[in-house]
């Protein structure tokens, strides 16, 4: 690379995607300045945690939580803005205006900016109390303060995804009283199928919450520090807390406003590269192709927010690279660890295999006729390698044998000749 | 205060200092190459691999279950790979030298 000392690289939001470009650019060799921009005030952290050990188990785990020391930033010399806005991209100009008013230059741009909860629209929503969502530390830390204050004994969680599902098993843990409303048939509608659902029903039933399927809330009503959820079928419940998980906006309007092209999301190259040269995007906020799948995809996962990251900072210092990465996610829900691997739509055959003798120990294996696509693994992390590798691989699976819960999960077992 | 040793694949040593948190932690604040630290620890992701030197490895213990089928397939796994996002620091880890695995 040449002549990059004098650069200056920007990257707006300072969380996985951010953080984890601003590093990786200065391991490629990027010379110049690194400016990341943050409206948050707090040192950028893990967000998985908040929905599940950095919610129940209070302050000292903060400094576990945080991605990356003050001193590693000084160190290789990344400024970090934080509590700063960014409001606007001049593309022409090649500049972006910040909260205060000042301008700041680029010579490379690199929009991370992620998600934030939907707020459904629901009638009385605005006046209910000890209504919460969560996607900010800060959010975990208000929902964690207002259990410790005392007087919350039951809590409502509207939408059962992965993190309002976390959320329940969390609250659980704090003795609050638990139930899930899900608008759909089962939770976990439109991330699993009816397999990984009803694994994750019961376990939810057998600790102690409610699910109820099949509820579309209408309206809440709020008196005397009591707020009544209400139902498009009728049904009503009575609660101290409400969270909110049901789903996210993609943080698109900065980009979209500059001109920058948007199709569910930012619209990034294989090397996240957006239709403005200069200007990159990474993380929750892209829609982009996966060519081993060979379709578009918006991803929210940590794992999709680093290997974007990666290329953007391997292209920006000029080499070629290529987002080709096999999506991988996991959650942890009790005593349960769930671990994804691959995009299962698409896929015309399941087979679902659940270890004799280990207590839920359970993979689902998903097919398009001979192709692996995906597996789910619930505390089965053999399951979950060996899928990862066979997926990569484009590897023939023996489907009998792996059906056969006598014989082990390992290669020479499950692979063709 | 246990003082650690890293050793990354550029052969570069690193002696760090730590008294709590896990190993990983250590690691990843202090930029050491190629701990990444991913999943923050909760053995998702398997980008903190190590290999702990043969004559401490009564220090660290062994991998629990989920962590051996993490590396298990792993192509640089050996007899003394550990997922240093499980390894606790404590005092008795003075001393502790560690290859960061490739
Ligand atoms: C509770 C919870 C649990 C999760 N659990 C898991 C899990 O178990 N596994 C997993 O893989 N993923 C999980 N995820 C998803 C994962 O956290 C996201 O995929 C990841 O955070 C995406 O990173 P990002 O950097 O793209 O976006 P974000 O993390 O959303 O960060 C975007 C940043 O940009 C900043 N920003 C936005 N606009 C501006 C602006 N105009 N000016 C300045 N700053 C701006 C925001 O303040 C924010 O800090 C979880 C998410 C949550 C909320
Ligand atoms: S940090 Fe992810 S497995 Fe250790």
């Amino acid at each position: 690379m040449t002549n990059s000392s004098t650069q200056i690289c920007v990257v707006i939001g300072a969380s996985h995607a951010g953080v984890n470009f601003a590093f990786s650019l200065r391991k490629e060799g990027w010379e110049g300045s690194i400016i990341l921009f943050d409206k948050q005030t707090a040192i950028p952290y893990h967000r998985p945690p908040l929905s599940k050990t950095y919610l129940t188990s209070g302050d000292d785990a903060k400094d576990k939580n945080v991605l990356k020391s003050h001193e590693s930033y000084t160190k290789e010399n990344i400024t970090l803005q934080l509590g700063v806005s960014v409001k606007t991209i001049h593309r022409e100009a090649k500049k972006i205006t910040l909260s205060d008013g000042t301008l700041q230059q680029y010579d490379k741009l690199v929009i991370a900016t992620g998600a934030r909860p939907l707020i459904p629209d629901i009638k009385g929503i605005n006046n209910a109390i000890n209504i919460f969502t969560l996607r900010t530390i800060k959010d975990s830390e208000a929902i964690r303060n207002a259990i410790k204050k005392g007087g919350i004994k039951s809590a409502l969680i509207i939408g059962g995804g992965y993190i309002g599902l976390e959320i329940a098993a969390s609250l659980k843990k704090m003795d609050i009283s638990v139930t899930v409303l899900e608008r759909e048939n089962r939770i976990l509608d439109r991330v699993t199928t009816q397999n990984l659902s009803t694994f994750f029903k019961d376990l939810h039933t057998n600790n102690g919450v409610v699910i109820d399927t099949k509820k579309n809330v209408i309206s809440i009503e709020t008196h005397d520090n009591v707020n009544t959820v209400i139902c498009d079928d009728g049904t009503r419940y009575n609660s101290d807390m409400i969270v909110l998980g049901v789903g996210i906006r993609v943080n698109t309007e900065l980009a979209q406003e500059a001109g920058i092209a948007i199709e569910n999301g930012i619209k990034v190259s294989a090397a996240s590269q957006t239709s403005d040269k200069a200007i990159y995007a990474i993380g929750d906020c892209t829609y982009h192709h996966n060519p081993h799948y060979n379709r578009f995809v918006r991803l929210e996962s940590v794992q999709n927010a680093i290997d974007q990251a990666k290329v953007a900072a391997a292209s920006i210092c000029g080499k070629m690279a290529i987002y080709d990465a096999i999506p991988w996610f996991w959650s942890d829900q009790y005593d349960v660890k769930l671990q994804i691997v691959g995009l299962f739509s698409n896929y015309n055959e399941v087979i679902v295999r659940k270890e004799t003798g280990e207590n839920k120990k359970l993979s689902i294996w998903y097919f398009n006729d001979k192709e692996l696509l995906a597996v789910e693994a619930v505390n089965n992390a053999k399951a979950y390698v060996l899928g990862t590798k066979f997926i990569k691989g484009r590897k023939e699976i023996n489907k009998t044998n792996l059906r056969d819960v006598s014989l082990t999960l390992s290669p020479s077992n499950l692979l063709l000749p | 205060m246990a003082k650690i040793t890293f050793i990354t694949s550029d052969n570069k040593t690193t002696v760090l200092e730590g008294s709590s948190g896990s190993v990983m932690q250590l690691a990843v604040d202090n930029n050491i190459n190629g701990i990444d630290g991913d999943c923050g620890g909760v053995c998702s992701c398997a980008t903190c691999h190590v290999h702990v030197h043969p004559d401490h490895f009564e220090k660290t213990g062994m991998p629990s279950d989920i962590e051996n089928d993490m590396l298990e397939l792993d192509d640089h796994v050996n007899a003394y790979s550990r997922l240093c996002c499980q390894i606790e620091i404590n005092e008795a880890l003075d001393g502790l030298v560690l290859t960061v695995a490739k």
